[in-house]
């Protein structure tokens, strides 16, 4: 009977129903923005500059939830797409070649990737203070590049600043010109890296195995998994991706800075978290997180377009919503767990 | 006795290993590369009292608000298996509530300053609580519910300040945030070891240690055995208010003015820092205060050390984030595990060295 009761009613799991209270208040808050502050938000320009100012964040949340899914932390992830930055920036302008950056980049994030990987899965030790320290010396190795600030060359940021223009979303100016919507390249990298992390996710061995030393390492490791090197791979991936991401950011703003990417560590967490991601390990998804980011990003277009232009107002808000996000998180997983018992 | 010398030589000093090591090391890399680099010397301050001066003062005095916050962090470590990343907001808040109680009043009197700090203690304990409701009675990760203080606590120490960065000038200020007359021990060092006093006291005479230890290590296993749980961890986050709104009155008075942006600065990572070169596990459980009240001299040694060094400000960090990884590399559990093979098999030490 119970079997049967089942099989009609599949219930969705913890993922899934976080991920899909995210997309629905995602959805709710929009139509709110358009309801309430027409125009601008009618706009495709408005999603594609979202996306735009943010496709260096999804590329390092979703590395962020690809290690909070194994149970571990990373917190680093900001500082290295910083240090990426600035050292692309000063190896353009010595005369490098743009496409060649790319290679310093992941090579910087694949280093800082291995060396969290083998302290925290080989040597055991805990996440957050070996990432913790990897934020210091990313943070600390930008300021020895350079405390000053450093531009990329006109013509060099003209040629790797490229974006896709497209008459069809545009929109009409009063004046009767068409602007076009435009899109940056970075949104496309980064749209390639949520659906290829997607897949690994959720049709890979290696995605699923992630699930698993997350969920119980004790039961992974009886299985069979290869837990440390599971481990390893996951902060591999995720500081693969904040070079990426350092490129990414760097595409977009052409200019090295130490304060780069400040705070960008919180905003991944706080993405991840909102897109149904557990910071317990095993429980996640990475379309959550992209949810997740363009959430937290429209309630701060929120703040800021309504007026409350105040600098304190924005952080303010934010941290009201944040707080009314996991608030319902927890109150919708905790009547879950409670049915389960009951039932 | 022998088996106390025994369990002495397999154990070592316990967790507290670790950062006496790191102590010694730091002590013994500074006496090599300057003698006098511990010199105390007594000077006249423009006051015109006697004080001590030198680094070995300067590193004791300048890690004060982080070893009272690593006394709260630790707690708050232990019961909730997770860490509390909104200290320097909070103390943003509660160094803010101080300078505004002190500001309202005409006069600034010894009454006026422990009014300002019990308000500040109040708004901080709330704060706390805020913070541990979410916790224990949602069952919200610590870091989580904590992200929403440390987005928006200094937003709202700016909005307590009305957007600027006043001033208090004092000499009852200067006398907590310096020296005392007639004291040439700096005061926030004398803090320090009443807060610490204060603590053990509390230990000494309720069972708070012993409660916090067991809902760390197994909760479901303390809550069957009749301990309030959720009481517990909303303690251990209340306590850690009353360390925060301490700390932040004495960054307060250091200074004479609150800065929201400034004010104890990134000083959260420091402390969590702090807890685990103390030995503790970030995982919850066992503790010891005074592990993580070495930890925190540790870190500011380190930070002096390298500012002696002449080391820029902004590059501290990165030589920092080496010493942090060496010394957890030499606390890692496999690392311990393989010293001690290689000195069972009666191998030199240096090889072992070379191992790590």
């Amino acid at each position: 009977m119970n079997k049967n009761r089942n099989k009609v009613k599949e219930p969705l799991n913890d993922t899934q129903l976080l991920m899909t209270i995210t997309i629905c208040i995602f959805a709710v808050m929009y139509l709110l923005a358009i309801v309430l502050l027409q125009g601008g938000f009618l706009h495709a320009q408005q999603i594609l500059d979202m996306l735009n100012d943010n496709a260096s964040l999804i590329i390092v949340s979703c590395g962020l939830t690809i290690v909070m899914i194994g149970g571990g932390i990373d917190i680093s992830v900001g500082a290295v797409t910083s240090l990426v930055v600035m050292s692309c920036v000063l190896f353009i302008n010595k005369g490098g070649n743009p496409y060649l950056a790319i290679l310093l980049a992941l090579g910087i994030g694949l280093a800082f990737g291995a060396v969290h990987g083998f302290l925290i899965s080989y040597l055991d030790i805990q996440p957050f203070i070996v990432t913790l320290a990897g934020m210091f010396f990313a943070r600390g190795m930008t300021t020895i590049l350079s405390v000053e600030p450093q531009k990329l060359d006109e013509e060099v940021f003209n040629g790797i600043h490229t974006s896709i223009k497209s008459d069809l979303l545009g929109y009409r100016a009063k004046n009767g010109n068409v602007i076009p919507a435009n899109m940056e390249l970075g949104v496309v990298i980064a749209a390639v890296c949520v659906i290829l992390i997607f897949v690994l996710l959720k049709y890979c061995r290696l995605g699923r195995n992630f699930y698993a030393i997350g969920g119980n390492q004790q039961s992974a490791l009886m299985l069979g998994i290869n837990v440390k090197r599971t481990r390893f791979a996951t902060y591999l991936i995720s500081g693969l991706l904040s070079g990426i991401s350092g490129y990414v950011l760097m595409m977009h703003i052409g200019a090295g800075n130490a304060t780069n990417a400040a705070g960008m560590e919180m905003n991944a967490i706080a993405s991840a978290i909102i897109g149904g991601t557990l910071l317990t390990g095993g429980v996640g998804n990475v379309l959550g997180t992209v949810f997740g980011v363009l959430t937290l990003t429209t309630i701060k277009k929120i703040v800021v377009t309504s007026g409350l232009n105040q600098p304190y107002w924005q952080s303010i808000t934010t941290g009201g919503m944040l707080c009314f996000f996991i608030l319902l998180q927890s109150v919708v997983l905790g009547k879950r767990q409670k049915k389960k018992k009951a039932s | 006795m022998k088996d106390g010398s025994k369990k002495f030589l397999k154990n070592g000093l316990g967790q507290l290993t670790i950062p006496l090591i790191a102590v010694a090391l730091l002590v013994i890399f500074n006496l090599i590369r300057d003698p006098s680099f511990f010199s105390i010397s007594i000077t006249h301050n423009n006051v015109g009292n006697a004080v001590l001066s030198g680094n070995l003062i300067s590193i004791i005095n300048g890690a004060s608000e982080l070893a009272i916050l690593a006394i709260g962090m630790t707690l708050v470590t232990a019961a909730t298996k997770g860490q509390d990343i909104s200290v320097g907001a909070a103390a943003a808040i509660a160094g803010s509530v101080f300078v505004k109680v002190l500001k309202s009043g005409s006069e600034i009197s010894v009454g006026m300053v422990l009014l300002a700090f019990l308000c500040a203690c109040l708004v901080a304990m709330i704060f706390g609580a805020f913070n541990g409701t979410l916790v224990a009675v949602f069952n919200i990760q610590p870091m989580i519910a904590t992200l929403i203080l440390y987005t928006c606590g200094r937003s709202i120490a700016y909005w307590i300040n009305g957007g600027a960065t006043p001033t208090v000038n004092s000499p009852i200020l200067n006398a907590i945030g310096s020296f005392a007359p007639g004291i040439p021990v700096p005061t926030p060092v004398i803090i320090v070891i009443a807060v610490t006093i204060l603590f053990k006291l509390l230990f000494h005479f309720t069972s708070l240690e012993i409660l916090t230890q067991s809902v760390g290590i197994n909760q479901s296993a303390a809550r069957l055995n009749g301990i309030n749980t959720t009481f517990i961890k909303l303690l251990s986050f209340i306590l850690l208010g009353v360390c925060v709104s301490v700390a932040g009155c004495i960054g307060v008075s250091r200074l004479g003015l609150i800065n929201h942006e400034t004010l104890l600065l990134d000083v959260e990572m420091d402390a969590i820092l702090a807890v685990a070169i103390g030995g503790n596990s970030l995982g919850g459980g066992k503790f010891k205060i005074s592990g993580s009240i070495i930890g925190a001299y540790v870190i500011q040694m380190l930070t002096i050390t390298l500012y002696a060094m002449k080391v820029s400000s902004t590059d501290v960090k990165a030589y920092k984030a080496i010493v942090i990884v060496l010394l957890v590399v030499i606390g890692s559990p496999v690392v311990k595990e393989r010293f001690r093979k290689i000195f069972k098999k009666g191998k030199s030490g240096t090889k072992g060295v070379e191992a790590a």
